[in-house]
């Protein structure tokens, strides 16, 4: 049924740490290299060498520049995938019973075998973290890697999503956030760990991790364009010499 | 949103056929065969057109028939069964209607009902979506509803007319009245959707990234370098570009021709028929203009991951 279950054993998701990530893409090429040989039909790639190349991919890594009031700007780097939501809305929306919030340990998947590609699902979930493979006809999403973290053929070090694996900047975590002492519970408790669009009202499971406050900040400039300001306003020795001199043939 | 053709074709069609299912229903109809046979005939066609466009939506049509195992939590499965039951039960009552001579009430009726809650369910499957601000409010099922009356009724006055049976004056003063009601309601969506931007619904990029929180966000870097599913499906702005003159084609030809035309309909003795026959094809090109602003100037949350719809682009009202 596509009714969700009232609460799950387990909240298995991802904390993303924005202060970390350094916008390699490496977690989207990992996710897209693991999901296209494991869980249900490959992730699929439509005019891969055309002029307009488009594919499915379950991680996308969008880079945004913020602009404190008082601060310089920065660019921050920031991975978006599924939330495997608690009020998952692309689940009660699902016709068919494919969609569906496992209740043992909270992961939000697809049955491929019962999805009639309609796409309502993609529309219901405001994260855009469900993508139609245009080649298998039906709705691909994250599936924390499903068949890593419980695969007993695997060394227990790869048991974690591939995204979490490959990050070499350690900024995606994976873990139990039912567990108040897990090391993810912890982090989002000491670091402020937020909800993307709260007011949705889907109750997401992973959590992200704003960037820390710059200390010693440059004032506040756009961009790089205020150098001069840093510059001492009175040069000493040879420099200010030149400089005196200049001053009065000018 | 994207404006798929066979969705807009669905919405519009169905809306109409139902519509007239629940008149006949409700006894509203002719007495001659031939228009009984032409009304039954249209309703189920407009109807199942319709709903045979909407499975050309699909990406795996093969798979539609789970599609009603979920009623108990899916507005688009309860539409699925809905139709299923609604066509069932109105082509009962279309056998005793065409076949014995016999109008049976309690069926009728049943149709009639099924066939206002399938339109609603039809309604709920956009007004349920949260991430698209416009869509999210009664006053959408309000907007359907209304519009499934004003063309059932269009089309049930049409056919009394086009087949010389009494009551198309009266049917036809119902349809302007339902036209008037249907258009009021529409007006009142836009003035409320002209408002309800993605910053405005507390979806713009600051919430959506949780970044507005430290300043002003901006999206620097697309994750890709071609659109991709979402952008095509949810970010779509092309549609867009011709907003303002799809408006006025929808209110002229939706609204204000067919007004025209069936109120000469009304107090003319002459050309009733035609003059009402061409008054419910300019309502449907009316409508389908409707229906493709309906998605087209939908924005959808996660174009604001995007940095799309963060400033107010929706047209105004007129």
């Amino acid at each position: 049924m596509t009714t969700l279950p009232q609460t799950t054993n387990r909240k298995l998701g991802l904390v993303i740490d924005l202060d970390v990530c350094v916008g390699c893409h490496a977690c989207a090429v990992a996710c897209k290299e693991w999901n296209t040989g494991a869980y249900g039909a490959p992730l699929s790639d439509m005019d891969a060498y055309g002029a307009e190349p488009s594919g499915t991919w379950l991680n996308r890594v969008h880079s945004y520049e913020v602009k404190p009031e008082d601060k310089p700007a920065q660019i921050v780097h920031f991975p978006r995938s599924c939330l495997h939501c608690e009020d998952a809305p692309c689940v009660t929306v699902c016709p068919t019973g494919a969609s569906y919030k496992r209740s043992e340990d909270g992961i939000v998947l697809v049955n491929e075998d019962r999805c009639m590609g309609c796409g309502l699902c993609a529309w219901a979930c405001p994260y855009g973290a469900r993508e139609m493979d245009m080649d298998a006809g039906v709705m691909k999403k994250c599936t924390l890697c499903v068949d890593r973290i419980y695969n007993d053929h695997i060394p227990q070090e790869d048991r974690v999503p591939s995204c979490v694996r490959t990050c070499p900047a350690n900024a995606r975590h994976f873990g139990d956030f039912a567990d108040p002492d897990s090391a993810v519970s912890r982090m989002v408790a000491e670091r402020g760990g937020y909800d993307l669009m709260p007011e949705q009202g889907t109750r997401p499971v992973n959590k992200y991790l704003q960037p820390r406050p710059k200390v010693d900040a440059m004032p506040a400039g756009e961009g790089c364009g205020k150098h001069d300001a840093h510059a001492p306003a009175t040069p000493g020795g040879l420099l200010g010499w030149l400089d005196r001199a200049l001053a009065a043939l000018d | 949103m994207h404006p798929a053709l066979s969705v807009i074709v669905f919405t519009t069609l169905s809306g109409i056929g139902f519509g007239l299912m629940s008149l006949l229903g409700i006894g509203l109809g002719g007495d001659g065969l031939a228009f009984r046979w032409t009304a039954v005939v249209l309703a189920y066609g407009f109807a199942v057109i319709g709903l045979l466009s909407s499975v050309a939506h699909l990406k795996s049509p093969g798979r539609a028939i789970y599609a009603f195992s979920q009623w108990r939590s899916s507005w688009l499965s309860r539409e699925g069964v809905l139709s299923i039951l609604t066509l069932g039960v109105f082509g009962l009552w279309a056998l005793a209607y065409l076949f014995m001579d016999r109008n049976i009430g309690a069926l009728g009726i049943l149709a009639a009902v099924l066939a206002v809650v399938t339109v609603y369910s039809t309604s709920m499957v956009y007004a349920q979506l949260r991430t698209v601000p416009h869509w999210a409010t009664w006053l959408t099922p309000a907007v359907f509803l209304a519009f499934g009356a004003a063309g059932g009724l269009m089309l049930l006055a049409t056919l009394l007319s086009v087949f010389g049976e009494e009551g198309a004056r009266p049917v036809a003063q119902f349809a302007l009245l339902a036209l008037v009601i249907a258009w009021v309601v529409k007006a009142a969506w836009w003035q409320r959707a002209a408002k309800t931007t993605l910053v405005a619904a507390g979806s713009g990029i600051g919430e959506a990234t949780g970044l507005g929180r430290i300043g002003r966000v901006r999206a620097f870097e697309p994750p890709h370098t071609s659109p991709n599913y979402l952008m095509r499906e949810m970010a779509f702005e092309v549609g867009r570009k011709r907003a303002r003159a799809l408006r006025r084609v929808a209110i002229g030809a939706g609204v204000v021709l067919p007004l025209f035309l069936v109120i000469l309909a009304v107090y003319l003795p002459i050309a009733t028929a035609a003059l009402l026959l061409l008054a419910l094809v300019s309502h449907i090109a009316g409508m389908l203009a409707e229906r493709w602003l309906f998605f087209a100037e939908a924005r959808h949350a996660v174009a604001s991951f995007y940095g799309i719809g963060q400033a107010d682009g929706d047209v105004a009202f007129l």
